[in-house]
């Protein structure tokens, strides 16, 4: 048996898994024990197809025995393999968090076939090498995330999906445009063969053109400035294991295919194409975290603070050194973890103090001391206090901006770093810190937690080695950033080394 | 109690009775002539879908529920597992992952048999189709009660 099959087996999985459950629609208990498994085997096949693909080089998979260019293909390089095992960790994390946090009624609506098809569109998109299909797996996710953000039908989360869904919506069409538009210039869509056609086009101009259309949609895919205020206005609304799989992965999707695109396809005017990613980069860091200062609702901050991260990748992005790209790979590698962990921890303060609002909450510190170091971990590691996962993140883009004499985005990616600190101890002071207002609110009857603990500690513990194997982490980071560098050996795979 | 259709008449479900089995067969001659000519899993689905629609007309929903056995959403799944798995026995023979796989079985009348991973996938396809259309239509007589 060929191992290539190892690169179908991410978004296979899922999608079996996902239908399994759809068959078992009205036996919750079996959905729950497909999805802890289904979510833990796509975690084993993703650490192997990552060891694969760190020992091997990059990987290629003709789907259906069709040669590329004309065939879709699916590629494993390291930036792949990496955001796959990523997408598998916050995958099985999500599903665990589930067991005790998804109400019976959700569950009834099909939430455990959507988390799938969203885990199976999430891995689709990280995987296939070719841009239409690229396409194909984002509208897969994006009719998954819109089942799972309307669960529950409150006024609120029609509101937010609403904005969602008419972004995302204007986002995809110009995606699609853009697509057409490409296949129009080059008569291709593997995304390999196009970035060798594309060196050829005589009309600099229509390219630059074609490049900016994909940076418009894909920049509101991952809530970029300025077409960001879908993403504050929707992800506090559904429940929490639904908010923490989006807060830790779709975003990522945009922010890939910025990489995967700005890298691999579009190089040839980068003083143009990556100023303006540049200043989009300053601008959505800043704007972030300014949101997040006038807010006092915990899912709320947090939003806010997706953005302004989104805003750092971008800057690795940007700044288009190796040094900036190793930076960049490693702040998702960093940010996804604990974006995602921060989530799950609102959800338990929410448990445990009764409100997601600060100045409802309170005296959590006295009462659940494990929480509060569940939430101080992650926390502090957002903010980049060393020696997080955080810190080294932001340490190694700051070098590169340095080192690139990007001085503004050097100033305001400090002073962003500062102002997240300040509203992680916004949080900590209000919900941890300070006595509990009186009248206290109810608190529902204890539940068990133990699986909720762990699901948290687990991620937590995840950034602490982050930080304490920054070296590896970085090496690795380092690796996917050269691959980045040098598309020429992403195309050899594709178009030269498949048999 | 459900709710009575207006339009519900002796002639129509009477007609349904005879309708009623030819249009699944035509739905199945539908789905395997797809391959080659036009037709396939989606278009013999819809007609599926639509026998089983004519039914919940001509006589009510209970009846058109009872006809399925299973929940439309199950239907859904099972097509999408069938189409998933279709993409697997490329394996056991070392082709690429989804390569299509083509079996024939001889049979002493008929000459021979075709069969193939693009057959499951379509009949995944047909399956789906049938459960997302009900699903659809349930859902809005529900909302009617």
């Amino acid at each position: 048996m060929d191992m290539s099959v190892l690169i179908a087996l991410p978004v296979i999985i899922p999608l079996i898994i996902g239908a399994l459950s759809l068959v078992a629609l009205n036996n919750h208990g079996v959905q729950r024990i497909l999805g802890v498994l289904g979510t833990a085997a796509v975690l084993v096949a993703a650490i192997v197809l990552l060891w694969q693909t760190w020992l091997n080089g990059i990987k290629v998979l003709e789907v259906g025995s069709w040669p590329a260019p004309f065939g879709i293909v699916l590629v494993s390089d390291l930036l792949g393999a990496i955001m796959v095992l990523l997408a598998a960790i916050t995958g099985f994390a999500t599903a665990v968090y589930s067991l005790k946090t998804v109400r019976k009624r959700f569950e009834r609506f099909g939430y455990y076939p959507l988390l799938h098809l969203l885990l199976a569109g999430v891995n689709g998109a990280f995987l296939t090498g070719d841009i239409f299909n690229l396409y194909v797996w984002f509208e897969v996710l994006l009719v998954a995330s819109f089942a799972l953000l309307i669960q529950g039908g409150e006024r609120a989360q029609m509101e937010g999906a609403i904005k969602y869904v008419t972004l995302n919506l204007l986002s995809s069409a110009l995606f699609l445009t853009a697509i057409g538009l490409l296949y129009g210039l080059v008569g291709s869509l593997n995304m390999a063969d196009i970035a060798v056609r594309l060196q050829q086009v005589e009309d600099p101009k229509m390219v630059t053109l074609v490049a900016m259309l994909f940076l418009i949609a894909f920049s509101i895919k991952a809530a970029a400035f300025p077409l960001f205020f879908w993403l504050p206005a929707s992800y506090h609304t559904p429940q929490v294991a639904v908010s923490a799989v989006f807060a830790g992965l779709l975003t990522k999707v945009g922010v890939y295919a910025l990489y995967r695109v700005f890298t691999l396809m579009f190089t040839g005017e980068v003083d143009f194409t990556h100023q303006i990613l540049l200043w989009m980069a300053v601008f959505t860091m800043l704007t972030g975290v300014l949101g997040a200062a006038s807010q006092y609702e915990v899912r709320r901050i947090l939003s806010f603070h997706i953005i302004s991260q989104i805003g750092y990748m971008m800057l690795g992005l940007a700044l288009f050194t190796p040094l900036a790209l190793i930076g960049g790979v490693f702040y998702i590698m960093h940010h996804i973890i604990v974006k995602a962990n921060l989530f799950f921890v609102a959800g338990m303060m929410y448990r445990l103090g009764g409100s997601f609002e600060l100045k409802q909450l309170g005296g959590l510190y006295k009462k659940h001391p494990g929480l509060a170091l569940l939430f101080m971990i992650p926390a502090f590691s957002l903010a980049g206090v060393p020696p997080l996962s955080g810190f080294f993140a932001k340490f190694i883009l700051i070098k590169a901006g340095v080192e690139a004499q990007a001085w503004w985005a050097v100033a305001i990616a400090l002073f962003v770093g500062l102002f997240t600190l300040f509203s992680m101890i916004k949080i900590w002071n209000e919900a941890f810190w300070k006595k509990a207002p009186e009248p206290a609110i109810e608190v529902p009857a204890p539940y068990r937690n133990t699986a909720l603990y762990w699901t948290t500690g687990l991620l937590a513990a995840m950034t602490v080695a982050i930080g304490i194997f920054a070296q590896p982490i970085y090496v690795l980071a380092e690796t996917a950033a050269q691959q980045l560098l040098e598309p020429q050996r992403y195309i050899e795979a594709v178009l030269g080394g498949a048999k | 109690m459900s709710r009575q259709f207006n339009m519900r008449s002796l002639i129509l479900s009477t007609g349904t009775t005879i309708i009623l089995p030819l249009l699944l067969l035509f739905s199945l001659f539908l789905l395997l002539r797809g391959h080659n000519e036009p037709g396939g899993g989606f278009i013999g689905g819809l007609v599926a879908a639509a026998a089983i629609a004519l039914k919940l007309f001509a006589d009510d929903y209970p009846s058109a529920k009872a006809l399925l056995r299973v929940h439309p959403l199950q239907l859904v799944g099972i097509g999408l597992a069938l189409a998933a798995l279709s993409s697997l026995p490329s394996l056991l023979v070392g082709d690429n992952f989804f390569t299509a796989q083509w079996w024939t079985l001889p049979l002493p009348i008929f000459g021979e048999l075709k069969l193939s991973t693009p057959l499951i996938f379509d009949i995944g396809v047909f399956l789906g189709v049938i459960g997302t259309v009900l699903t659809v239509i349930f859902t809005l007589v529900e909302a009617e009660h």
